[in-house]
């Protein structure tokens, strides 16, 4: 991991009419890091992944990728960046199936560009891209319709959406929810590959065990604010976290 | 200038007047109903019906007319939109199959001559500000205040009216707090033909009824939708203006034929530079994420 | 104890014989694939030529408009699978039109020139005209697109532009009805292989992204928007090429291009023939075009008749008679014995 800053943020500011969803926010992240993103709900975590990555305009403050200006760009610039995100509630291409799903962001101008990419070998990048999130490659499951799968794997296809990409940042919004114990135990891994191969990363999560294994550094939120910032096991014992993760006595 | 001044405001109103009708039901509910164009002349035209064929005095006629619009528009959310609700283009292709097919019946039987007219409430004319001006003109100015004011109260205090909006927003939600969206979208449909209705009603008496008035309805009420934002009750007035002294401005230096394309260069205006109108919000496409 | 039956459905036996490379098995098995796919292709290429050999030029007319309304068909269900709802193809056609018009009637260009030309132009045109509506959601584009139309034709109407309101007459025409048909019918045919092609591709894939979600498209990295101009110029190019070769068919234009009529009637041959499949329009133009030119005696009815078909197979068959003809043609219903609980 070295000290190389690829993504700053700057006073990053949201307001829904009097309410303040991010308030002043600003970290950094280096290359090859695992940024967790824990807080209460409502204190705005999405929001502020949702200004990072284009899909709302931030009303103040400056995001940097690289040294280049991306502040309130289109989500799909953004994308083509390297920048990638997964989505709380998985919203899929039903009627396609689960391969098919793969196939827009090969289509992308970045991955065109990376590797090229004529029509029919998109369709064998995509199996092979769900067989690494842990489709069973010689069956139906990839074939089926994205209506038809449970919602464990869609959310791994999710993921492979994100991988499809080649991205240089990952930013999962609570990949794991919804999840039940094998499926979060299957899907670890593959995120702890992603972090041996150097991939930036950061990470939304309220299962705080699952996140602490692999989490470098830890930011919290509150109320829109961020309160603590730094080692996983520093953080969660300092008391603004706790007063803010499990209320204060009376 | 006087009259620059009161015909604008008067071309204005009536231009809101048309409009409020689908800014009501699509707008603000969220539900499409693009058969006005339909309801509309229909509405003006029934009270020509009752009247010359059954001899039916001018005020029963007029209540019977808004009474079969309520009904229409009940029966069009009954058979068509209950069945399609969410499937926009269904929804909107069906209304809007509905509405023209009720414009090309009412051509296409020969029951809308020449001379179908129905009276204006009051007849006469008097004076404004130097103006020379129909009474009746100043009705339409009233009404359209009243309807678009009683609307503003409507639905920003009454439970009905919220939960109006509140379908547009998010019908799981609504439906959780016990709102039947179902009825409660029924309930804006037949509010929304009323209001055509009445628009019809109050402004057709100006002319004869022709069957083409319905397909300028359509596009008037799209107009100053697009243009003020359909779900801003201030922005259909702002559009109103905006529109109604355009196009009073053309017609006194320019000529009378010019309305459509006061309209085209406004639409076009507007969706180039403020695609959700100018009060409007949300039209364009933003997921919610 | 009563044996209760339900239905079943099930493939045919020679649908699943015929799959993959076992098609080639037999001359049944090919044939079963080959001959819904070749027939009507087939009919389509040799039908012109007979009536024509034996002077029957009515139906040949009925067929022409049949692929002029089958072309703007085929260009709303392109738009659609693309997920821009289009209520305006009068617009694209009414453009496409007028150009190739007035290219004829002010510099005298013939019509192998004005018709490519107005078809590019046309589209450029319409693009230019409709592009700024696609930032906003899918319903406005199908408001729009149906209020310009309207709006240009009494725009037309207004500022006398263009001949006005009676339009220009005397233009170029076509050297024999021979061309006229065999034009039209090569083009639809290249609209239909075209458009499946297109959007069974990747790029295609595209396109049903963004019917079924934007956001889904956008991040994966794509710009919607410049998608959906393209999508625009294509489905808006076929129905100017069509505008145009109309004009030189009749050889005259006038606002009457603006007619509701080629909005509706080919979003009616959608929706009878089945969104998303391109054969299923085509069927259905090929279905509703002769029945309102036997309707044509009772003129404006005919609309109330588009309209009251359009609305019924919106509510009641909303997948449109191409997937049912599909499924009896591939698919066997049979009543299957319930084994009786004990």
């Amino acid at each position: 991991m070295n000290d190389n800053i690829i993504l700053k943020v700057t006073d990053l500011t949201k307001k829904f009419g009097n309410v303040v969803a991010v308030d002043h926010v600003s970290f950094e992240l280096r290359q090859g890091e695992l940024l967790g993103l824990i807080g209460p709900n409502g204190s705005g975590k999405t929001t502020l992944v949702n200004l990072i990555t284009g899909y709302q305009k931030p009303d103040g403050g400056k995001v940097t990728y690289r040294g280049k200006d991306i502040t309130g760009a289109a989500p799909y610039t953004i994308a083509n960046l390297g920048i990638a995100r997964t989505f709380q509630i998985v919203k899929p291409f039903y009627h396609l199936p689960a391969y098919k799903n793969l196939i827009v962001p090969l289509y992308s101008p970045r991955v065109k560009k990376l590797r090229g990419g004529k029509y029919g070998e998109r369709d064998a990048k995509a199996i092979d891209l769900l067989e690494e999130v842990g489709f069973e490659r010689d069956s139906v499951v990839p074939f089926k319709a994205a209506g038809a799968l449970p919602h464990g794997y869609l959310k791994r296809m999710e993921l492979a959406r994100c991988m499809a990409l080649e991205p240089d940042i990952i930013i999962f919004d609570e990949l794991f929810s919804g999840m039940s114990m094998s499926e979060v135990a299957s899907t670890l891994p593959i995120i702890e590959k992603l972090v041996e191969e150097g991939e930036t990363m950061i990470v939304i999560e309220h299962r705080l065990k699952e996140l602490f294994r692999i989490a470098n550094r830890v930011i919290v939120l509150n109320f829109g604010r961020k309160i603590a910032d730094g080692l996983p096991r520093e953080v969660i014992q300092t008391e603004v976290v706790k007063k803010a993760y499990l209320g204060s006595e009376a | 200038m006087d009259s620059i001044i009161i015909y604008g405001l008067v071309y204005s109103m009536t231009l809101a007047l048309t409009a409020i009708g689908l800014s009501l039901t699509f707008g603000i509910s969220g539900v499409a109903n693009f058969a006005i164009g339909g309801l509309y002349v229909l509405a003006g035209y029934l009270p020509w019906l009752f009247i010359s064929n059954f001899g039916i005095p001018y005020p029963v006629a007029v209540v019977m007319s808004l009474l079969i619009s309520a009904i229409i528009g009940a029966l069009i959310y009954q058979l068509i939109l209950q069945r399609v609700r969410g499937y926009l283009l269904a929804e909107v292709i069906g209304t809007f199959a509905i509405g023209i097919a009720i414009l090309e019946t009412i051509r296409a039987s020969g029951l809308v001559g020449f001379g179908a007219k129905i009276p204006p409430f009051i007849q006469g004319t008097t004076m404004l500000l130097g103006v020379p001006i129909d009474f009746q003109r100043i009705f339409i100015v009233l009404t359209a205040l009243i309807l678009i004011g009683g609307l503003w109260l409507f639905t920003r205090r009454t439970k009905v009216g919220l939960a109006f909006r509140g379908i547009a927003q998010n019908e799981r939600t609504a439906l959780a707090f016990g709102i039947e969206s179902d009825r409660i979208a029924m309930l804006s449909l037949v509010a929304g033909s009323v209001l055509i209705a009445i628009a019809a009603i109050t402004i057709l008496p100006l002319g004869l009824i022709h069957v083409d008035n319905g397909y300028e309805v359509l596009i008037i009420a799209i107009a100053v939708g697009i243009v003020g934002g359909l779900e801003s009750l201030p922005g259909i007035i702002l559009a109103s203006f905006i529109l109604g002294f355009s196009q009073t401005l053309a017609a006194m230096f320019i000529g009378t034929h010019w309305i459509m394309v006061v309209f085209l260069a406004a639409i076009v205006i507007v969706l180039a530079l403020r695609p959700s109108g100018l009060l409007g919000r949300f039209k364009e496409i933003e997921e919610r994420v | 104890m009563t044996t209760a039956y339900r239905k079943e459905r099930i493939d045919r036996g020679i649908k699943a014989r015929s799959d993959d490379i076992f098609a080639l098995s037999s001359y049944r098995e090919a044939l079963y694939l080959l001959v819904p796919r070749v027939l009507p292709v087939g009919l389509l290429l040799i039908v012109p030529a007979i009536l024509l050999g034996i002077g029957e030029t009515y139906w040949v007319k009925i067929i022409i408009m049949c692929c002029v309304f089958g072309a703007l068909a085929l260009s709303w269900d392109f738009m659609h699978s693309a997920g821009l709802l289009s209520l305006g193809q009068a617009l694209f056609f009414g453009i496409g039109a007028y150009i190739a018009g007035a290219l004829n009637a002010s510099f005298n260009l013939p019509p192998y020139l004005t018709i490519p030309i107005a078809t590019i132009a046309g589209g450029f045109l319409s693009t230019l005209l409709m592009s700024s509506v696609l930032r906003l959601r899918g319903i406005y584009f199908g408001i729009i697109s149906f209020a310009l139309s309207l709006m240009l034709a009494r725009v037309i109407e207004a500022t006398h532009l263009l001949g006005g309101t009676e339009g220009i007459s005397g233009l170029a025409t076509f050297p024999n009805i021979w061309v006229e048909v065999y034009l039209v019918v090569i083009a639809v045919l290249f609209c239909l292989f075209f458009f499946r092609r297109l959007i069974n591709s990747d790029y295609g894939l595209v396109f049903r992204g963004m019917m079924e979600n934007d956001r889904a498209v956008m991040s994966g990295g794509i710009n919607i928007y410049w998608f959906k101009i393209q999508a625009l110029f294509i489905g808006s190019t076929v129905c100017a090429f069509m505008g145009a070769f109309m004009v030189h068919y009749i050889g005259t234009v006038g606002i009457s291009v603006f007619a509701m009529d080629y909005s509706i009637l080919p979003v009616a041959c959608v929706i009878l023939g089945g969104p998303g499949t391109f054969a299923g329009p085509l069927i259905g133009a090929f279905l509703l075009v002769p029945v309102s030119e036997l309707m044509r005696a009772f003129s404006t009815w005919r609309i109330v008749f588009y309209c009251v078909v359009l609305a019924f197979f919106v509510i009641a068959v909303p997948e449109g008679i191409f997937h049912f003809i599909q499924r009896r043609y591939h698919q066997l219903e049979r009543k299957v014995e319930v084994e009786a609980r004990q």
